[in-house]
């Protein structure tokens, strides 16, 4: 039996089934083999290390890990890989078509709709999902439909104008 | 997390016999509510039978007029449906007072139903909870018990129902299809749900290994007059303190029919028939909506820290009741 490292943990006495799965993430295509208690967010962040996606709570309450699924914002916590065979997944790193940005993360730029930046995947990603869904009219709308996107510095009023700027832009 | 195994269902059929051959086996479908739970280790099933790939995500109309929901069609989608919108709205607001838009995507119909207490001694495996581990007490009834039951409450468990989709469909006196190991079964809404008596580790009356399959709307939708009020701590994403369904049918100025449904305050959605029939061909005055407000709070019993939800319930009845009216103050 192999000791354990000094300070570390004892390696774990059970295992976890495992199943391969197909996803395409930010347009490529793949096969990945993951346990079946793997969250999208686990499988993002430690298995193919697309970090940009953020684990805030983990819990569904904060909206850090929001990707597109199909198109459609999710907290990417709150559900199994393996219940998504063939899915699309977008990411914060899908956005930008090589050095050109998406037009969403350009206008958080240009409005400073951010300081530390922890929650701006997220938002940027749940705005896109926003302006997709297109039930939006009113500066209220915007606000109601973004708050399950908590941003800790506060920067809701920057946040609230990209996003009425976006849907504007996207009607035109 | 604890370890599970994992199975995909198909249809219906397979979903069953999977499940009554698992031990301590769940279905799962959005999972918003269940993997959170999970998480928390407040549910630990051995097994889970992913039913997303069961046909039953559809919304189609039903012969006589009325609409079923597939258990699988997503909160959002629902709400957002179109029929749901013109004959429903009620449902639609409430389910849009709901959760976050990235849960309403992914939470399901079916599941709405089944989430669980927001109890945060529930939530919390370090203190005892009759509704987690039976037998062991109620935190909250001497604890902090702001978000607590008003009504229906018993001495083993004070915790509410969190949902606002399920205060709609019970004013609108849905049914729940459901199937399981014995054959499919209707249960009329007000049944779904229980109050928690000496089993508070029971949510519902759904047997074991039973799944939900559709919810069928009648085809009374009261879209001409109907309102739903939440109050919480914060104006979105946050779970009622008190929240008012009403429905009214309204002909030539009296009024027909009342449906007032509190959520927020009960083990279930609280409806009390008695008080709705006090407005039986009456006129949508507000004196009127104060005695019916009157009628359902008198048998609201507070705990220390949440008194304030009586007057908060009598007062949104009077303000539901108003709006859904159209009566000027």
């Amino acid at each position: 039996m192999i000791k354990p490292k000094p300070n570390q943990p004892e390696p774990a006495d059970f295992s976890v089934e495992k199943r391969e799965v197909n996803l395409t993430i930010n347009g490529v295509k793949q096969e990945i083999e993951v346990e079946v208690w793997t969250s999208i967010l686990d499988l993002l962040r430690e298995h193919l290390h697309l970090t940009g996606t953020k684990k805030g709570c983990d819990h569904g309450q904060c909206g850090a890990c929001t990707v597109l699924l199909d198109g459609t914002r999710i907290n990417s916590c709150l559900t199994l890989a393996v219940m998504h065979e063939g899915a699309e997944i977008t990411t914060i790193e899908g956005l930008a078509k090589g050095e050109e940005l998406h037009p969403v993360q350009e206008a958080f730029i240009e409005h400073d709709a951010f300081q530390c930046g922890y929650c701006t995947p997220g938002q940027i990603c749940s705005a896109i999902g926003l302006i997709n869904e297109g039930k939006a009219k009113s500066l209220d709308d915007i606000r109601d439909l973004m708050s399950g996107n908590i941003c800790r510095c506060g920067a809701y009023n920057n946040i609230t104008k990209v996003v009425q700027e976006a849907l504007e832009r996207s009607r035109t | 997390m604890r370890p599970f195994s994992f199975t995909k269902a198909g249809d219906k059929a397979t979903a069953i016999k999977v499940i009554s051959e698992a031990e301590e086996g769940k279905f799962i479908a959005g999972g918003t509510n269940l993997l959170d739970l999970m998480k928390f280790d407040i549910m630990h099933p051995a097994h889970l039978v992913d039913i997303t790939g069961v046909a039953l995500k559809n919304i189609e109309a039903l012969e006589g007029g009325g609409l079923r929901l597939g258990a699988l069609a997503s909160n959002a989608d629902t709400a957002y449906h179109t029929e749901v919108e013109k004959r429903y709205p009620l449902l639609s607001q409430a389910i849009l007072a709901g959760a976050s838009p990235q849960l309403r995507n992914k939470a399901t119909d079916g599941g709405n139903l089944l989430q669980r207490t927001r109890c945060y001694y529930f939530y919390d495996p370090a203190t005892p909870c009759n509704k987690r581990e039976p037998g062991t007490g109620c935190s909250a009834i001497n604890g902090y018990n702001r978000w607590h039951a008003i009504f229906g409450a018993s001495e083993e468990c004070i915790a509410t129902h969190p949902s606002d989709m399920c205060v709609a469909l019970a004013a609108l006196e849905a049914k729940v299809q459901v199937t399981g190991p014995d054959g499919d079964r209707i249960i009329p809404f007000e049944d779904f749900h229980r109050l928690p008596g000496n089993t508070p580790e029971k949510d519902s009356n759904l047997y074991e290994n039973e799944m939900i399959t559709a919810i069928d709307l009648p085809p009374k939708g009261f879209s001409e007059n109907f309102t739903y009020i939440k109050n919480r701590d914060r104006a979105s994403y946050s779970f009622a303190l008190v929240s008012v369904a009403v429905g009214l049918d309204i002909k030539e100025g009296k009024i027909m029919e009342a449906r007032i449904v509190l959520g927020g305050v009960a083990h279930k959605p609280w409806r009390n028939k008695e008080a709705e029939a006090l407005l039986e061909n009456m006129k949508s005055t507000k004196k009127n909506f104060e005695n019916v407000a009157d009628a359902i709070v008198s048998e609201a019993k507070a705990y220390e820290y949440n008194q304030f939800k009586i007057e908060l319930a009598r007062r949104s009845i009077i303000r539901a009741l108003m709006q859904a009216a159209k009566t000027e103050e």
